[in-house]
């Protein structure tokens, strides 16, 4: 394989006690030669490298998530006192609309996929993901829709019918104008972006795992990714019909969701929470996956009970799909059919608390580190524990009806998701930071930055709780001073910031480190899974040899002369594919070249997404383009060292 | 709350103390746990069983948590015997789980079995009528005449159950007065039907809980409970057409009222007006509130809505006024005389 000349053109397992150090100097450049970024203004646009897409996609994530902040932090001041004029209701419904809309869709769905481009391909041991051009291309797609709903915010046409843009409201006679259209179309974007990147995820998972990675030796971040890639792909058709459906009411004039014409309102609140509570899943089970390897690292141990954790996070998949209905128990449904979703919502909460007391368990028997990401764990269990115990109580349809649209929701839904899944993100990045960068951030800073975010989230959202006990229901610009909601209202707004404070450090924390923080080296935490293998950050093609896996803690069960793969080929992008079961090498792939033709596909399909906007014809002018930019993309282009007898695909032999 | 022992621990104290600091904080007008009638009731004491209930677990899984975290590590943690213990203990904590979840769902389903319909066969029928942004209330009778509709107020007998059915005449809205009931949304092409029931005589603020657009936040309304009798007079007086003024200067109120665009929206029953689009007004001046439940129905307030809805439920569908001086001051004044 040092050659690269594909000689007998097999991977097979190799020990390597003594690598010769001029071999491997041969080795780097030729692989660095063969999977280098494309560089200069087009190849930013060309890159397909997992590791690019993945920081882009996380950095703008995080400016979409800054953006749902701001807007998050002027609902707080005008909601800070009674009958307050500081926004109006117009600029109001559009800035909570677009706070709810840009955190899930433009925030938490992409920000999870984002640390799955970067991580998955590296957790288990190949060069890059499956699918590349499809990731740039999905990149851009999420990009342009993003600023495709900014910009319309910015002109003032920002939809403004809530995240969950229930008909008739968002109807072509009660939202007049464009503003719901915009949302409809973001939502089709992220749909597409979303879609792209968990095939992708699933591909990686399931068939580039480097031999020996056999299914009971994913790592539990992998699994998780796994399980929420798979949600993805069952869950957004629901949604992609529904605002269809709703593009189609609005712009064409069909009827889906007139009852005056046949159609049915309540046919949209199926559609869309048949999507909708499995994207919360979609939100908080890769933050499960993090906070199981944070836990494994900082307490040096395996965390307890694998097998457990595994299927808890498969259960929590399949059940998250059986739950929609509790998000309309006012509406009226059959009684007996409520019950059933009341006992489904119960249900959820046991593969949840499987995973806790297994945390506990590993705290128990571990006794962690307290470095910053086990910090925002520990807040994790705290916050999360306590949202998860409100969720059971939402599940009981007669208490439910009470609190259902009030203050106590928002309370709820903040202590799953910025507790639940945006702790263990934030110590998710404090952990994996000096893999990305290759440099540690601050500590002392991420002691601080914890416990502002922390004591900042408990005031903005604890008084919620007691606010919707009060009736508060939430949506509402303002109240009346004599409902008594003030006092609560302004604690909460004193803790948000504290709260935007908490953001800013990280924020501050982050660039400072990223510029001079200390050198973290290959594998600052002595790491369990084998991305910590590699340099930080870690070399365009990820592995100088592709890992041969000996256990199910990669790095701690690592031999002293690990076997590695040989066989593939350096001078071309070749990477191991194995079998889904036991991770068995079957061949060897070539993935496709750095490609400007993902970017321009992306463009067409978004002058396409936003055109249909404002008229029908979008679609058959679109076609056209489309089918040019993806004649390019899938042009078959014979590499040129691709000798004439040597397929894309090479039959390899399984040895050792 | 299975294994309460009859002796009151130090922590049942404790948590019923904090269960009363918390009812007690949340006595507002509008509070669930504020509860005036036999369903909110009913609601309310399941809702203090399930927090008392999720609170007693919280206290356990982060007490746990924090000894598992603070605790001295020994040199048989990591032993098999350990392990084998450890599984067992999380196999029991998932087993308490499950049966606190069954439990819940069982006390859950069994206080919602009686809160669909109530047990009482007699009982008052209303139509609910949600529009962006107000309520209409209609009082059906054997005679098409003798119909009612109060926009924003609901009368109700005290001690009697009263059927509600609810339907939108645009997008969803729903019904929701929390001290006597749960929330039912309101589904254009649909009727819901729920059901409130006020033990005391009492005036109840409920609001639409189902964002409607612009001005969800004050789409409110009364519950106004009285005495069977109090209920059968005021229905009584509802039927009535609209008083004839009786001064000049409403007389001539009335006739500004009747020249000028507000008879394109409203009613008023006994004159010429009849439109169905803004709420009815034949007996505006014995209503407690103006627009929805956002003022009090005073003269000045009446005054200051007239002038410039706009300014004070921005996006509402009703224009600021064209009127003179002279002819404001007399529809205001003919309006006060409507009662």
């Amino acid at each position: 394989m040092e050659s690269g000349s594909g000689q007998s053109g097999a991977p097979v397992e190799r020990v390597e006690p003594y690598p010769d150090p001029a071999a491997e100097a041969r080795l780097r450049r030729q692989l660095e030669e063969t999977w280098h970024v494309p560089a200069g203004f087009l190849g930013w646009f060309a890159v397909t490298d997992h590791r690019t897409i993945g920081r882009r996609y996380i950095a703008t994530a995080f400016v979409f998530f800054l953006i749902g902040g701001v807007l998050a932090a002027l609902m707080r001041i005008q909601l800070a006192v009674p009958d307050n004029h500081f926004l109006g209701p117009d600029l109001y419904n559009q800035v909570f609309t677009m706070h709810g809309t840009v955190m899930m869709f433009l925030f938490a769905v992409p920000v999870m996929e984002a640390m799955a481009v970067y991580l998955v391909p590296l957790m288990v041991g190949t060069r890059n993901i499956a699918f590349p051009r499809l990731n740039t291309f999905s990149y851009f797609v999420y990009l342009f829709g993003g600023i495709m709903v900014i910009v319309a915010m910015l002109v003032n046409s920002a939809p403004d019918a809530g995240w969950f843009a229930y008909v008739p409201l968002s109807g072509p006679d009660y939202t007049p104008g464009k503003r719901a259209d915009f949302w409809a179309q973001l939502i089709t974007f992220t749909e597409v972006a979303a879609l792209a990147v968990a095939v992708e995820i699933v591909a990686t998972v399931f068939k580039m795992r480097a031999p020996g990675m056999s299914l009971n030796r994913i790592p539990l971040f992998v699994w998780s990714m796994l399980v929420t890639a798979f949600m993805i792909i069952f869950a957004m058709p629901a949604v992609v019909l529904g605002s269809t459906f709703l593009l189609l009411d609005r712009l064409v004039g069909t009827h889906f969701y007139n009852p005056a014409e046949g159609g049915d309102a309540l046919l949209w609140q199926h559609l869309f929470w048949f999507f909708g509570h499995p994207e919360v899943y979609i939100i908080f089970v890769p933050a499960l996956g993090m906070v199981s390897a944070i836990v494994a690292t900082f307490t040096q141990r395996p965390i307890f009970g694998y097998r457990a954790m595994v299927l808890s996070l498969v259960a929590t998949g399949f059940i998250g799909f059986g739950l929609w209905v509790h998000h309309m128990f006012a509406t009226g449904l059959p009684q007996l059919g409520l019950t059933y979703f009341t006992a489904a919502s119960m249900i959820i909460s046991i593969p949840s608390g499987v995973q806790i007391f297994c945390w506990i368990a590993s705290i128990w028997r571990g006794h962690p580190r307290l470095t910053t990401p086990m910090l925002f764990v520990l807040g994790f269990i705290a916050i999360f524990v306590l949202g998860g115990l409100s969720g059971v109580t939402l599940a009981s349809v007669p208490f439910d009806l009470q609190v259902h649209d009030t203050y106590y929701v928002v309370a709820h839904f903040h202590y799953v998701l910025l507790g639940g899944a945006v702790f263990p993100l934030i110590g998710a990045l404090y952990f994996w930071f000096p893999k990305i960068t290759g440099r540690m951030m601050s500590e002392r800073l991420g002691v601080l930055n914890f416990w502002t975010l922390f004591i900042g989230f408990n005031v903005t959202f604890f008084p919620m709780h007691i606010l919707g006990f009060q009736g508060m229901p939430r949506r509402v610009y303002t109240y009346p001073a004599e409902m008594g909601w003030g006092p609560l209202n302004l604690v909460a707004t004193a803790g948000a910031v504290l709260l935007i404070a908490g953001g800013a450090l990280f924020v501050f924390n982050a660039v400072r480190s990223y510029v001079a923080g200390t050198i973290a080296g290959d594998d600052p935490w002595h790491g369990e899974t084998l991305e910590w293998a590699t340099a930080s950050p870690p070399p365009v093609y990820n592995f100088l040899h592709i890992p041969v896996i000996e256990g199910r803690h990669a790095m701690w069960d690592r031999s002293l002369a690990p076997p590695v793969v040989t066989g593939l080929r350096s001078d071309c992008r070749e990477v191991l594919i194995t079998d889904v079961m036991g991770a068995e090498p079957v061949h060897a792939y070539e993935l496709p070249e750095p490609s400007i033709w993902p970017f321009l596909c992306s463009i067409v399909t978004s002058a396409f997404f936003v055109g249909s906007i404002f008229t029908p014809w979008a679609l058959p002018v679109s076609i056209l383009p489309l089918t040019v930019t993806l004649i390019g993309w899938f042009w078959p282009k014979p590499h040129p060292n691709l000798r004439g007898d040597q397929p894309l695909v090479r039959p390899v032999e399984a040895e050792g | 709350m299975r294994g309460r022992s009859t002796r009151p621990h130090a922590a049942c104290v404790w948590l019923s103390q904090f269960l009363m600091v918390l009812t007690v904080g949340c006595a507002g007008n509008q509070s669930m746990f504020n509860p005036q009638g036999p369903a909110a009731r009913r609601i309310a004491d399941l809702g203090l069983l399930m927090i008392a209930i999720c609170l007693v677990v919280y206290l356990v899984v982060i007490a746990v948590a924090a000894w598992s975290l603070l605790r001295q590590r020994q040199a048989s943690d990591d032993s098999a015997q350990t392990t084998a213990r450890l599984g067992a203990i999380v196999a029991g904590a998932v087993a308490v789980t499950a049966a606190i979840l069954v439990t819940l769902t069982a006390v859950s389903a069994a206080a919602g079995r009686g809160l669909t319909s109530p047990t009482s066969q007699d009982t008052v029928t209303v139509d609910v009528i949600g529009h962006q942004w107000w309520w209409a209330f209609q009082y059906r009778s054997d005679k098409p005449q003798d119909f009612v509709t109060t926009p924003n107020e609901l009368h109700v007998p005290v001690g009697v159950p009263v059927i509600l059915r609810a339907q939108s005449r645009d997008v969803i809205h729903s019904f929701w007065v929390p001290n006597l009931q749960g929330k039912r949304d309101l589904i254009p092409g649909q009727i819901t039907t729920t059901w409130i029931q006020a033990d005391r005589a009492g005036v109840y603020r409920g609001q639409c809980a189902e964002f409607c657009g612009h001005q969800h936040a004050k789409m409110a309304f009364v519950v106004v409970a009285e005495p069977m009798d109090a209920f059968q007079q005021w229905l009584q007086r509802q039927r009535q057409p609209a008083a004839e003024p009786t001064g000049d200067q409403e007389r001539h109120g009335r006739d500004v009222f009747l020249q000028s665009t507000c008879v394109t929206c409203h009613t008023i029953r006994g004159t010429d007006a009849g439109a169905r689009v803004g709420p009815e007004l034949t007996h505006v001046g014995s209503r407690q509130t103006i627009a929805a439940g956002t003022l009090p129905n005073s003269v000045e307030h009446l005054r200051m809505w007239i002038a410039n809805p706009p300014s004070i439920k921005p996006g509402t569908r009703m224009p600021p006024h064209g009127l003179s001086p002279e002819d404001f001051e007399a529809v205001v004044s003919y309006l006060r005389s409507l009662e």
